[in-house]
């Protein structure tokens, strides 16, 4: 039953073997290890297993593992470079925005893929965003301002 | 003392010092986890609200490929479990009758989780369907199924208390007011479900590796369920992907079913909890329905307060026991009431039940009686404001319930609320559909509830100048991984960064109370501060006859320690701790328990004073409703807090914003649908709604009065919880103001809104 897949992420490149009706979810957490992206509803109401797939924020509880081959897919371990925090993680960091964390991955991925549309978004803008992202420990005040925050400085960079 | 001199790093906004590694995906949490030959375990749950069991057969699970163990109630020994002795009611898995649909019935370990699903749909349970009861207030008429044989009335605990003379208080009082407020049922809304990982090893040391935020409840718990010795268990706390309190606080089903599904296998057993499970399972906000009578003066003061309130409280009692009495208790911390009679009852009834969650009871509670206040303030002709600060609790102020108030900021509280809400240029000038309410509450700063309410800390000083910290004070997001190091840092002047937090394994760190009730920097701090200050003596003692100097002159700043008025005889900390351990043989270990001076109130009749100290609240809400649609835009949140000094403004103010959303989604729209045979209707997140970013007020400023409390590490008190305590009263309270409507029953969703004005006209 099992077929072999073949996943670019993050730069690099994963022979699988999986069943063609696991999620990119349950390939990435389960058979990669790749466990910065977080299961929580399942079922794309609460954006915790959001990655970057060609460049747009998809909940990967809703995307076949199949569907992702020959696509770039980009999860929270690609996002730092050389030990270096990617400005929205540090934004985040500084910002008060990382509470319990569990939504945090999802969060700052969605953030990624949407600041690299729009550079220089209102407050409006982002709530807009990661509206689609539930948090319950923060209020969500500290995470938008930690997006506004880091798409300034990388607007400056 | 540093104390006594310019703060370092209390008052600092430090990052939380667990974010970069959340930021990156390295934090583990439960989930996240994998250990060699584990086992994925999957809990069978009752398709009935209410039946007995009658048998059980496993042997075709068991034969299914990839299956290596199941079990049911009978694995166990039968022991209740739970939080108060005399509302024990829990049982690992159940036996021989399950009381609500969800209840876990047998739980099976296959090679994954696949497997596991399959094999629950093999095993037989032969049920007999029993009358059931889904309302609390017909559970508690004659003739209503008993839930459990010998609770009569299905009563699952009673608080039930007098105080003064509530008689001649009414007889007092020029006016009396009455009504009935009804609140939901809302979920904890973590997004990491409950994940655990048992383990029974052949020593019979039985491990449990899960997300808990009191791990040495669970961990006494697991015991008293097992009937083993404390000792037998050790409890592995993992990162938390919050909690808000329910069932990761306590033992649960999973728990208990991993490890023996483990004693079964040999190996180690995972359960993770989907999230419709969680929906579907106990752990929730008790739902309330309240009789409030209220009287006062000609000048507005509270002469008497009766209130009988009952709860549904679903299949089990948790830590209900607390709550029944917390409803009422909530009504003393904030205003002066001379005469008070509270009657609160909580009812079993054959559906999931609630526990402790957030703001525990103080979110119902203010928006009963603040409601009460406005409708009285309204009649009296008196501003709202004036009516609260009149009554409004002060500084040496003891209830006739027995609580004690010490740092008290309340009325400066209600000023700054006013003054920045621009309240006088708004009440009753706003334009039409806009209104503008307010909500004010007391709040506790942790509790001698029952039991060891104490914290330990013990911290190892290590010869580059850093301390290795280990408390028994778990993180669950509100910040204490990094607020404790903070404590830290300040008394042997060193940086937070300098001092690392443990998670809690109960092999290793020292006991706790967990994390409930705003208690932990509280407590743990102080612990935390006096391990420090240990620490410090011992250093204190060496660096005094190195430097030839009196222990109390000198200073601990900046990595150095030196003479107070003469940095120039200084000796730097590390050159000191390596001097201590290589030259004396001291390593330096500081130690330090507290426990706070309150009473174990008694939750029966009431009588005690609760917590140490008390937080106060005050929050403005300004509210636009669409009179098409009856939708509700909140314009701007206002929220002035007495709540002592802020260790960490930045985490505060965090826990303030978090706290007051959530109940705004309580206020306006949240909560859990159960139909009329006590099944759940929206358990999914599509269903179940939480706030979003899009729910946020448009505008929202917080004010600390920044008073020290005495007794409290560096003058903090419960500080970000309560922010969400008025909450539900001011929104309920602004949207009076906005429609000229009293809502009673929440949440206050667009409909009701939109007919209440259609019905007004």
């Amino acid at each position: 039953m099992k077929q072999e897949i073949e996943l670019r992420i993050n730069g690099q490149t994963y022979e699988v073997e999986a069943q063609p009706w696991r999620t990119l979810l349950e390939v990435l957490r389960d058979q990669l290890n790749l466990t910065g992206t977080k299961q929580s509803c399942g079922e794309g109401h609460c954006g915790a297993c959001t990655v970057i797939v060609d460049g747009q924020a998809v909940n990967s509880c809703l995307m076949l593992a199949f569907e992702a081959q020959g696509k770039d897919i980009l999860t929270i371990e690609g996002l730092s470079e050389g030990g270096q925090l990617h400005p929205i993680q540090e934004a985040f960091v500084t910002h008060g925005a990382v509470q319990c964390g569990f939504c945090s991955p999802g969060m700052i991925i969605a953030a990624k893929a949407f600041l690299d549309q729009n550079p220089d978004p209102s407050e409006a803008e982002i709530r807009k965003a990661i509206s689609g992202h539930l948090c319950r420990c923060t209020g969500y005040v500290q995470i938008i301002e930690a997006i506004r925050a880091a798409a300034e400085k990388m607007g400056t960079r | 003392m540093n104390e006594h001199e310019t703060l370092e790093v209390i008052g600092k906004p430090y990052p939380k010092k667990d974010a970069r590694i959340k930021v990156t995906g390295e934090c583990p949490f439960g989930g996240d986890i994998q250990v060699p030959g584990m086992l994925h375990g999957k809990m069978l749950r009752s398709p009935h609200a209410h039946a007995r069991i009658l048998s059980i057969d496993t042997s075709k699970a068991e034969k299914l490929k990839g299956v290596r163990a199941v079990v049911t109630g009978k694995d166990f020994p039968g022991i209740l479990y739970g939080n108060f002795m005399h509302t024990r009611d829990y049982l690992p898995l159940a036996i021989d009758r399950v009381r609500y649909m969800g209840e876990e019935v047998a739980a099976v370990a296959a090679d994954d989780e696949d497997t596991a699903w399959e094999a629950l749909n093999l095993i037989d349970v032969e049920y007999e369907p029993l009358p059931a009861v889904f309302h609390h207030e017909e559970a508690m008429k004659e003739g209503a199924p008993l839930i459990y044989d010998d609770k009569p009335g299905n009563i699952s605990c009673r608080s039930v208390w007098e105080f003064g003379d509530i008689e001649k208080g009414f007889s007092e009082s020029y006016l009396i007011k009455e009504d009935t407020y009804r609140t939901q049922p809302i979920k904890h809304g973590m997004l990491e479900t409950h994940t655990c990982i048992g383990f029974w090893d052949a020593n019979d040391k039985i491990t449990l590796e899960s997300c808990k935020q009191s791990p040495y409840v669970v961990w006494r718990q697991l015991a008293m369920g097992l009937g083993v010795p404390p000792h037998n268990v050790r409890m592995k706390q993992t990162f938390v992907g919050a909690g808000n309190s329910g069932g990761k606080q306590e033992a649960m089903p999973m728990d208990f079913a991993s490890v023996m599904l483990s004693r079964k296998t040999g190996r180690p057993v995972k359960i993770v909890h989907t999230m419709k499970e969680v929906l579907t399972i106990g752990h929730m906000r008790h739902p309330f329905k309240i009789d409030l009578k209220i009287g006062v003066d000609k000048e507005g003061i509270i002469k008497a307060v009766d209130c009988y309130a009952i709860a549904d409280g679903g299949a089990h009692t948790s830590i209900g026991q607390l709550s029944i009495y917390l409803l009422g208790a909530f009504f003393m911390a904030a205003y002066k009431i001379p005469n008070v009679r509270y009657q609160g009852y909580r009812i079993y009834t054959n559906k999931s039940w609630p526990g402790a969650l957030r703001g525990h009871c103080a979110p119902q509670s203010r928006f009963a009686f603040e409601g009460l206040l406005d409708d009285i303030a309204n009649e009296l002709g008196l501003d709202h404001f004036e009516i609260r600060k009149r009554n409004a609790i002060t500084p040496g102020y003891e209830g006739p319930n027995g609580f004690k108030i010490t740092s008290c900021g309340f009325k400066e509280a209600l000023d700054k609320a006013k003054e920045v809400s621009g309240w006088d240029k708004k009440k009753g000038k706003l334009p039409k559909y806009r209104g503008i309410g307010l909500g004010a509450a007391g709040f506790a700063t942790g509790a001698n509830i029952m039991g060891m309410s104490a914290c330990s800390a013990l911290l190892k000083v290590q010869e580059d100048a850093t301390v290795a910290l280990q408390s028994g004070a778990t993180d669950v997001g509100q910040g204490c991984d990094t607020v404790l190091p903070m404590i830290v840092a300040e008394v042997l002047g060193i940086e937070p960064d300098d001092v690392s937090f443990a998670l809690v394994d109960s092999d290793y760190t020292p006991i706790d109370g967990g994390t409930w009730g705003s208690r932990v920097t509280f407590y743990a701090g102080n612990a935390v501060k006096v391990a420090a200050l240990d620490a410090r003596k011992q250093l204190a003692q060496v660096a005094a006859e190195i430097l030839k100097a009196k222990e109390d002159d000198l200073v601990f700043k900046k990595k150095k320690v030196f003479l107070r008025g003469n940095s120039d005889k200084s000796i730097e900390l590390d050159r000191l701790i390596r001097h201590c351990q290589n030259r004396k043989g001291m390593t330096i270990m500081g130690r330090g328990y507290y426990n706070a001076p309150a009473e174990i109130p008694d939750h029966i009749t009431g009588k005690g004073n609760f917590t140490p100290t008390y937080s106060f609240y005050v929050q403005v809400c300004e509210v636009e409703v669409d009179p098409e649609t009856g939708q509700v835009e909140i314009l701007n949140m206002w929220t002035a807090h007495d709540g002592g000094r802020e260790i960490n403004p930045m985490l505060v103010r965090g826990q303030l914003l978090g706290a007051a959303l959530m109940h705004q989604g309580q206020a306006l729209f949240e909560g859990l649908i159960r139909d009329d045979k006590g099944r759940t209707l929206n358990p999914s997140f599509l269903d179940y709604k939480m706030a979003t970013s899009m729910d946020i007020p448009a505008r929202q400023e917080f004010y600390s009065m920044e008073m020290p409390d005495p007794e409290g590490p560096f003058g903090a008190k419960e500080a970000g919880e309560g922010s969400g305590t008025p909450t539900l009263a001011a929104i309920a309270n602004a949207l009076y103001d906005a429609v000229g409507v009293r809502f009673t029953e929440l949440p206050i969703i667009p409909e009701k809104i939109y007919r209440a004005m259609n019905k007004k006209g």
